[in-house]
């Protein structure tokens, strides 16, 4: 590799464009489309009595109303159940417009398309729905309960119920272990509900070529294949007929792996059955009220250990609130419950969780995808395990490491993508060194005492996390050199933000040999990549930098072989640098990739000039064989996929310093440290940049952000004045250490790091203000007022 | 009834720009939509997220709290008239220099408030930084590449001037 790309911190060549105003995002498109607008339920539970539209109908502007009695085939049928699972016995959708009952405020029940958005909007408030409203369930304790139902045919309002168990080496179980132990603690946790909230909304636009029967639909997504297999069988279309393209995308954090959408089959089939563009881009309130949530949990823990603290049984019992409806399944507590164990080996390992429904917005990912639970449950139980022992905290999870050499480590679980969770690799003692050399954990107490006789209070905290990455099933890439020399690259995932213009251009460039400024990257559009699974689960790098590579290796072997064939050379001799095939140490027998790809396309002919050389007079070929080999192609191109055995896993621990006000309680962070393990780096400066930003995030779930419903299941914080998402002025300095255990599962060693900063944040804060103030804290987020409250009962 | 429209002229990013909208139509509205200036964007429509923050005769404004009939006469800078003909400027510059963005929706919002930040306060201090783009939500980046990048601007402008 003589172009030394992989690895170097190269600016973003997404910037020019965002920077200047040249963006793409999806209300940005379609400047003369119909808008489409959505009369959504005020009420959490309410029978539809009556739609009665007969005001809107002398709206300006008006174009069509649409409610479920219109909905034509499929389209009038509940929307996918994307994810089944054997132990999702109870997995409920709703319908793309309400079918007589609704069960969450925000759930849409009339679609209107006008000639803009202001109109569309009068037409929604001119219709007056009937309701009957009935009792809603709200909160996860009360859906457990049973006393009223989500469904009438769940009972319970019981989704799932999912039970793992990892026996000890010698076969006993975790509740067994947890007996004979000679300590055991029992407590529980409680985690409130948060959301991605990309500052982006949803958003579809649509468009219909009626005189070639195809739909093209622009959607703000996280998976642009995937929303065109579900708008193709909804709308009956031949798959060939519908693409799909992700544009400029504001931000995902996992609301937007979400899908279809009901707009995102509405939109399409509105633009279908009136013959014009219609475009629909979600409002804030929108977000809040018909989006997804995620988070809430509680959490019931026993653990038993021994006197060094390793923990020889652990119990966890999960109450997870997943909403109204389970489009995605339960991915999310699978999740918690399978990467609870962390980088931990505990003696045996019992978990349980219903999922249950609940009169509320739907919960799917967001960001670190139930990991921020489940790391809030083993973290807090090492540090009450080490209050209870009077071990130092970080001793207590040093006890517990699974070592270096227990790679590979196999959990005895059933991880996210059905398949058995092993970790790959990883150094966590080490990890832990730097940590705490980072952060000054040794020195703290000192630190702590001088502060204490200032009469401030200040505490340190810890949070230590594995994170599966990568999920499969798998991704592809393509790549084209053109005879212009210029290197095209796609890919069939998404972007939301996190540079894959560059990391794919860095990765492409380095396995070619051709400068970055020859790259060019798409993403998302099925018109260039057809095969995809999307954007989530940190696996974009992994999986399509993964894919890219190969397909590059691919193209730059058939490259090599032309090459070599006109030098008449080995292709064992061959290098490719700068772009310029040539003989190893011999640079002036030498031919460059534009002149290699036209050489590779036997042309009638000549489109230009260079194209001469590929035409049939031109001598270039032998008479001897046909002009495309058995088994070749015409074109240097190549296509590749990766689809690995399993996930790949990254870690990392999190250290702070936090103080908190003695009048107050008023909590601010002072310090944050960061060390991180994703494998090799392809551009540290993003690596970088993603983990700031989750632990921005993280911040925000630990000390800021929750849903607030009320018992008639009114959200009541749906806005930003209300919802408190962090500024500059709440989010902390990170300072970072990066470890690099390559993964030996693919061929770059690379693992995720995209979710990877949020996940042990409220852990970590827990841990600090329970130091600081020597009060049990059990529950996220904690505000101000929490933690005064916790003192009044304390005292 | 079709709703009354006004007529309004605009000086936007030096150019004078005519429209006609009805009295609730909102600035940003009326810069996306009916002047194809698509880059102010629109994250809230309730002035907190500040996306839309576009520059008012050089002050930072809420272009979603802002009725377009409001502003007729008036000069506005969005985030497409920043840059010198092709070059960018020393805050466009610096956000690409110190990867102060990720997705890139907040970041026109950031840019109008940064460079009439600067303009106002050329050297400021960590605290002035931060209470300067304190109006202004990223979901992406966690804050601390945009703070660098506006003490780079700052920079870049000392050196050019």
């Amino acid at each position: 590799m003589t172009t030394k790309l992989f690895g170097e911190p190269v600016q973003r060549r997404e910037d020019p464009r965002l920077l200047t105003g040249r963006g793409r995002y999806l209300d940005d498109l379609g400047p003369d489309a119909l808008a489409a607008a959505f009369v959504r339920s005020p009420h959490a539970h309410a029978l539809i009595r009556d739609i009665d539209v007969s005001d809107a109908l002398d709206v300006d502007g008006l174009v069509a109303i649409y409610t479920w009695e219109d909905l034509p085939g499929r389209l009038a049928e509940p929307l996918p159940l994307l994810i089944p699972h054997p132990a999702l016995t109870h997995g409920r959708t709703a319908f793309p417009l309400a079918r007589e009952r609704v069960r969450h405020v925000g759930e849409p029940v009339v679609m209107v398309v006008a000639r803009d958005r202001y109109l569309a909007e009068d037409a929604c408030a001119l219709i007056r729905v009937d309701y009957e409203v009935l009792k809603p369930v709200v909160g996860v304790e009360e859906a457990a309960q049973g006393a009223r139902l989500v469904h009438d045919d769940v009972p319970g309002n019981v989704g799932a119920h999912l039970v793992q168990q990892a026996p000890s080496a010698d076969g006993r179980d975790a509740r067994e272990l947890i007996e004979d132990a000679p300590h055991t603690l029992a407590f529980r946790l409680d985690i409130e509900r948060s959301a991605s909230m990309p500052l982006e909304g949803r958003g579809v636009y649509a468009r219909w070529d009626a005189d070639d029967s195809s739909l093209r639909v622009y959607s703000s997504t996280q998976t642009s294949t995937s929303v065109r297999m579900a708008v193709a069988a909804k709308l009956g279309l031949p798959l060939p007929k519908v693409e799909v393209i992700a544009p400029d995308v504001g931000g995902g954090f996992g609301v937007k792996i979400m899908h279809p959408w009901p707009e995102e089959v509405l939109v399409p089939w509105a633009a279908m059955l009136l013959g014009r563009e219609v475009k629909w881009a979600e409002d804030r309130r929108e977000h809040f009220v018909s989006s997804a949530h995620e988070r809430a949990q509680v959490q019931f823990v026993r653990v038993g250990f021994d006197d060094d603290g390793r923990v020889l049984g652990l119990e966890v019992t999960i109450l997870h609130d997943h909403g109204a409806y389970t489009p995605y399944g339960i991915i999310v507590p699978i999740i918690t419950s399978t990467q609870l164990p962390g980088p931990y080996k505990l003696g045996a390992y019992r978990v349980e969780f219903s999922s249950v429904y609940t009169n509320t917005v739907q919960v799917t990912p967001y960001r670190g995808a139930g990991r921020p639970q489940a790391v809030f449950c083993m973290e807090r139980t090492m540090d009450r395990i080490a209050a209870h022992l009077g071990l130092d905290r970080t001793a207590v999870r040093a006890a517990n490491f699974i070592q270096p050499d227990e790679f590979p480590y196999d959990q005895g679980l059933t991880f996210q993508d059905g398949r058995p969770l092993i970790y790959d690799s990883g150094d966590y003692p080490q990890a832990l060194r730097l940590l705490k050399e980072l952060i000054g954990w040794d020195g703290f107490p000192a630190r702590k005492a001088a502060a204490e006789a200032e009469g401030r209070r200040i505490g340190i905290g810890i949070g230590c996390y594995v994170e599966g990455t990568g999920v499969g099933p798998y991704e592809g890439g393509h790549v084209q050199i053109t005879s212009d020399g210029r290197v095209h690259v796609s890919t069939g995932l998404t972007s939301q933000g996190q540079g894959h213009e560059t990391v794919f251009a860095q990765i492409a460039a380095a396995e070619l040999g051709v400068p970055l400024e020859r790259v060019s990257v798409v993403t998302g559009d099925t018109r260039r990549f057809g095969y995809a699974v999307g954007t989530f689960a940190s696996r974009a790098a992994v999986m399509s930098g993964n894919a890219i590579a190969l397909a590059c290796r691919k193209v730059r072997e058939k490259a090599l072989r032309i090459a070599a064939d006109a030098l008449e050379a080995d292709p064992r001799d061959l290098e490719i640098t700068d772009g310029v095939v040539h003989v190893a140490g011999s640079p002036k027998a030498a031919i460059p990739l534009a002149t290699v790809a036209v050489l590779s396309n036997p042309l009638r002919y000549a489109f230009d000039a260079e194209a001469v050389r590929a035409t049939q007079f031109a001598g270039t070929s032998s008479p001897d064989r046909p002009p495309v080999d058995a088994g070749d192609e015409p074109g240097l191109e190549g296509r590749d996929y990766y689809s690995p055995i399993r996930s790949t896993f990254a870690s990392g621990m999190h250290a702070a310093i936090v103080e908190t006000d003695p009048l107050t309680a008023e909590i601010r962070i002072l310090r944050y440290a960061v060390v991180h393990d994703c494998g090799n780096l392809i551009n540290p400066m993003i690596v970088e940049g993603q983990i700031h930003g989750g632990v921005a995030q993280g911040v925000g779930g630990a000390l800021y952000e929750r849903m607030v419903y009320d018992g008639h299941g009114q959200l009541l914080n749906a806005s930003f004045m209300d919802f408190l998402m962090p500024y500059a002025t709440e989010v902390p300095k990170v300072e970072t250490a990066h470890l690099q255990t390559p993964s030996p599962l693919n061929p770059l060693g690379i693992k995720g790091a995209g979710e990877a900063g949020v996940i042990p944040v409220s852990a970590v804060i827990a841990s600090a203000v329970e130091d600081a103030e020597g009060i049990p804290i059990a529950r996220m987020p904690l505000s101000p007022s929490d933690l005064f409250d916790l003192r009044r009962a304390a005292s | 009834m079709p709703e009354r429209v006004h007529e309004i002229t605009l000086t936007v990013n030096g150019t004078v720009r005519r429209a006609a909208v009805p009295g609730r139509r909102l600035l940003s509205d009326c810069l996306r939509h009916d002047l194809g200036l698509t880059g102010t964007h629109v994250g809230c429509e309730h002035g907190v997220c500040g996306c839309c923050t576009v520059l008012l005769d050089g002050e930072p404004v809420r272009s979603c709290l802002t009725f377009a009939v409001t502003v007729d006469g008036h000069e506005i800078t969005t985030v497409e008239g920043l840059a010198d003909g092709g070059r960018m400027s020393p805050v466009q510059r610096a956000f690409a220099e110190c990867h102060g963005l990720q997705c890139g929706f907040c970041t026109p919002g950031f840019l109008c408030t940064v460079t009439a930040l600067l303009r106002k306060n050329p050297a400021p201090a960590e605290e002035e930084v931060l209470e300067g783009i304190s109006g202004n939500l990223c979901r992406c980046t966690g804050y601390q590449n945009i703070v660098r990048a506006v003490h780079r601007a700052a920079e870049l402008t000392a050196e050019e001037s």
